[in-house]
């Protein structure tokens, strides 16, 4: 069972958790993204394509499908306005054996950083500014290319 | 065509989304972005270093050497920074 959704609302790991069991899943991994705490941020508003988002995290899910065998995939993305603490994004895979689990859980977060198209804008004391990519990202990307 | 813009490339051209009639020198991406530059205002301005500029022909990541034909939905944006 494959679940994608992009929403403004919070998640519940809990419920995300049990809804994607299913028969002969050995292992759940997941990966839950927060907004840091730090300095004087204020805030993170997200903005994505719309249109765009959910067929590329659908692409990657596809990837990560050929590469290991997975029984259920599901990716939550938050948009809007977020404040530090709040969740942000949520990656869970279930599959036979926790291998498979835990590395098509870091593929599938490593990837959506570096494809899918959301951007961030941090809301600090002295005003706005748009959170450049950063190299480590890429970074973890590129070593799943020779994998 | 359509044309959309996100984060920063929307903020300084002002727009975020337009229609434009393929322009007859308009080939590929790169030839879009010299005529989206040559506007000048806020758009010289996005597109001054179309090293920062990322691009995604009909919802799927491309190059500038991708070809463009009516039709085609051409959205520009800067290097992604979800998740």
């Amino acid at each position: 069972m494959i679940t994608i959704r992009i929403q403004r609302e919070d998640f519940d790991v809990g419920a995300e958790v049990a809804a994607l069991d299913a028969e002969d899943t050995g292992a759940v991994a997941t990966f839950t993204g927060r907004v840091r705490k730090e300095g004087d941020l204020v805030a993170l508003t997200l903005e994505h394509y719309p249109q765009m988002t959910e067929r590329e995290i659908g692409r990657i899910v596809e990837d990560a499908k050929a590469r290991w065998p997975l029984m259920g995939v599901t990716i939550i993305h938050r948009v809007g306005r977020l404040l530090p603490g709040d969740n942000i994004v949520f990656v869970a895979v279930a599959a036979k054996h926790r291998g498979a689990a835990f590395e098509a859980c870091q593929f599938l977060i490593d990837y959506l950083k570096t494809r899918a198209p959301f951007w961030k804008e941090e809301e600090r004391g002295d005003g706005t500014r748009w959170v450049d990519a950063r190299h480590s990202d890429d970074k973890a990307a590129e070593r799943w290319r020779d994998t | 065509m359509t044309l959309l813009y996100f984060a920063w490339v929307r903020q300084k051209t002002g727009r975020g989304e337009e229609q434009l009639s393929l322009p007859a020198d308009v080939k590929t991406v790169s030839d879009l972005v010299a005529f989206l530059s040559r506007r000048g205002g806020g758009f010289a301005d996005a597109f001054a270093d179309p090293r920062r500029i990322r691009v995604a022909v009909n919802q799927e990541h491309t190059g500038f050497d991708a070809p463009l034909g009516e039709g085609d939905e051409v959205a520009f944006f800067p290097p992604v920074t979800g998740g």
